[in-house]
């Protein structure tokens, strides 16, 4: 269970535009192991989704070490680094990212159109149970114009899902939703984290860093605080605890 | 699988995108179409007077008498003596590559059956004639060497003439009629071949035997023309060779002097007239490379324009897994069924406005096959390398740059 998922060292990224350099990481280190709980917590412009963007090889580093399950990212040419990001990570993106005009269950079967491996019915099986667990199954054919914005999540989330991923990345996935409902979302994370996959999630809401074992702070492109949580929050706990909704 | 995976993926997403993609096919289908329409137009032209030039007889041979000033409707020599029945024969004997030849004086003059009158022109020619021209007869027949010969008063006319001279609809083969005075037995009737391209109406005239009419009718010793017919298209040129030989020889040119005549083929002839529609097609040639050009920025502009936008999309599709080769091949399917079924439409509408312009303009159009395969590939090619290049460039960056752009 010590294996380490992530590993950075020194990370840099530098954003160069025109005369000026934005130093939006200034030299990260830190490692995941596998099965952890992560939370990334820090002010707006610290650098949260630029650090996570790079765990999930959607962009490089300027410089600095990245190796995701013992291989170093840097040695992978675009195919590779595409595979990886097909079959072991879901990403989870601060404005959700759905295909325009296209129903909740296509966006969902999209990762599984890449990959091969998936017949077509299995991908709708799969897109179906995903949408279910993320209390979407009446919504399977709207577009995302027909839908709210936490239901746009939501699709979002499973999309993250249905490729069975190692690891997830969410940025801000609970950043729209109302409290029920992000809680609800939580403890949808907890158990897929209680299965074994790894998940790194990248809110503002202290209260949701209490349902995972670690938050990492960052300030400035920098760690500021690297701690373990010893009393994890169970979320389906805190939902029971909230006042009933009129329905 | 996979690649019928990326079919499925560029289907959905020319349907999802039903109004750019129209678009698209419009410029293709306007710019295919209209080249298709023009150059037809162009070679229904040309090919229209070649045939009815060659319908003249292809083979057909033409020595007027003076120099070559050019022009091919001049007239038929004027007051230029030079050629004489002397040359006629010396040609017959001497011009192995000709099958038929026939002296040619030709005059104006009034065509009298009782009350009726009609100005026409008499041909004094040899029985060749007819197979020279490739002419045939109505009725009645043609008159023969014995009566050339002997300047036998015996015509046949043409059906205007028949028309004019004889509105009751009476047989006049047997019938007698004047010209310029001069009795004659009508003894047949020419085919009717209608109007040539020069708008000459080639039913208007008279034939007779060339003896009858340079004595009888216009008093003369020359000949205004001699017509002749190569054994075969392939040879006109060669026997024109011939001919000028004969010719120079006889009227004892030295190397140093012109020719005092000017020998033709049917194909110079057709070569001549060919260049001014020649001229038309290259007009409208150049309209429809225009139209093509215009059609082809359309499709570059609205290709470019629509992967630009989606270049969110691209990187979405990259942040899910989608490798660079998915992205270019959706695209690239995307750009091929567009710009095929684009294309294909335009051949069908290019066509269908062929066949509305023969039939209802009564222009006459031929469909050029090159015109199809050119405009087709500029369309195709274009709409392909527009699509293509923009979604390979998006593929070369990195998912969240793409992702990002706005
Ligand atoms: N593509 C880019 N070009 C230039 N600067 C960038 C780019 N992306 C991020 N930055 C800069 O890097 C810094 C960190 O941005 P980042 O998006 O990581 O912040 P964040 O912690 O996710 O903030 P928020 O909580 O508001 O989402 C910011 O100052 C931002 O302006
Ligand atoms: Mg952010």
């Amino acid at each position: 269970m010590t294996k380490e998922i992530i590993k950075i060292q020194d990370l840099k990224r530098e954003f160069t535009m025109g005369t000026e350099t934005v130093h939006a990481l200034k030299g990260i280190s830190f490692d995941i192991k596998e099965g952890e709980f992560v939370t990334i917590m820090g002010s707006s412009g610290s650098g949260k989704s630029t650090m996570l963007n790079i765990l999930g090889c959607l962009d490089q580093p300027t410089s600095g070490a990245y190796e995701i399950d013992g291989v170093s990212v840097k040695d992978l040419n675009r195919n590779e680094l595409a595979t990886i990001r097909n079959e072991k990570i879901g990403f989870i993106f601060q404005s959700y990212n759905l295909l325009a005009r296209t129903s909740a269950i296509e966006n969902v079967e999209l990762p599984l159109l890449y990959n091969s491996k998936v017949s077509t019915e299995e991908r709708r099986e799969r897109a179906i149970k995903a949408l279910k667990m993320v209390g979407l199954g009446e919504r399977l054919h709207h577009t995302p114009s027909q839908l709210s914005g936490g239901q746009q999540q939501r699709v979002a989330i499973a999309r993250s899902l249905v490729n069975n991923p190692v690891m997830i990345l969410a940025d801000e996935a609970t950043g729209n939703l109302d409290t029920r409902t992000s809680y609800e979302i939580m403890s949808l994370f907890q158990e897929l984290n209680k299965k074994g996959i790894t998940i790194t999630f990248v809110t503002h809401e202290p209260d949701i860093a209490t349902f995972s074992s670690r938050t990492v702070v960052l300030k400035d492109g920098e760690i500021m605080q690297d701690y373990l949580n010893h009393n994890v929050q169970s979320a389906a706990n805190e939902l029971a605890k909230l006042p009933k909704q009129d329905e | 699988m996979r690649l019928l995976n990326l079919f499925k993926i560029a289907f959905k997403a020319i349907v999802l995108n039903k109004t750019r993609t129209l678009l698209t096919m419009l410029g293709i289908i306007i710019g295919v179409a209209s080249v298709i329409a023009m150059l037809a137009i162009g070679e229904g032209s040309k090919e229209s007077i070649r045939t009815t030039i060659s319908s003249m007889g292809s083979n057909m041979i033409t020595i007027r008498p003076g120099a070559d000033n050019s022009g091919p409707a001049r007239g038929s020599g004027g007051n230029v003596q030079t050629l004489i029945l002397e040359d006629y024969n010396e040609i017959k004997k001497q011009a192995s590559l000709l099958s038929y030849i026939t002296p040619v004086v030709n005059g104006g003059g009034q065509v009298i059956n009782g009350a009726n009158n009609w100005p026409s022109t008499i041909y004094g020619v040899n029985p060749e004639y007819l197979n020279i021209k490739a002419v045939g007869l109505q009725s009645g027949s043609m008159f023969t060497d014995a009566e050339v010969k002997s300047a036998a008063k015996v015509a046949l006319i043409g059906g205007t003439v028949v028309e004019n001279v004889f509105p009751d609809g009476q047989e006049p083969v047997g019938q007698m009629i004047r010209f310029n005075n001069i009795p004659f037995k009508v003894i047949g009737v020419l085919e009717e071949k209608g109007e040539n391209t020069f708008g000459q109406d080639q039913d208007d005239v008279v034939i007779a035997p060339y003896t009858t009419v340079q004595k009888r009718i216009l008093a003369i010793d020359y000949l205004n023309q001699i017509m002749a017919s190569a054994i075969s298209e392939d040879e006109a040129s060669e026997a024109v060779t011939q001919v000028t030989d004969v010719l120079r020889s006889q009227h004892k040119l030295i190397e140093s002097e012109d020719d005092d005549f000017t020998v033709r083929s049917m194909e110079e002839l057709i070569s001549t007239f060919s260049s001014t529609s020649e001229m038309l097609t290259v007009l409208l040639v150049a309209v429809a490379s225009i139209s093509l050009l215009i059609g082809g920025i359309g499709i570059m502009n609205i290709m470019y324009v629509s992967v630009k936008e989606r270049t969110k999309e691209i990187g979405l599709r990259m942040a899910v897994g989608a490798k660079g080769t998915d992205i270019l091949m959706q695209f690239l399917i995307e750009a091929i069924l567009i710009s095929v079924t684009g294309g294909l439409l335009g051949v069908i509408l290019g066509l269908g406005a062929t066949v509305f312009i023969e039939n209802f303009l009564n222009w006459p159009t031929s469909v050029a096959l090159y015109s199809i395969v050119i405009s087709f590939a500029v369309c195709a090619v274009t709409g392909i390398f527009f699509g293509w290049y923009p979604a390979r460039k998006a593929s070369a960056l990195d998912p969240i740059t793409a992702l990002r752009y706005e």
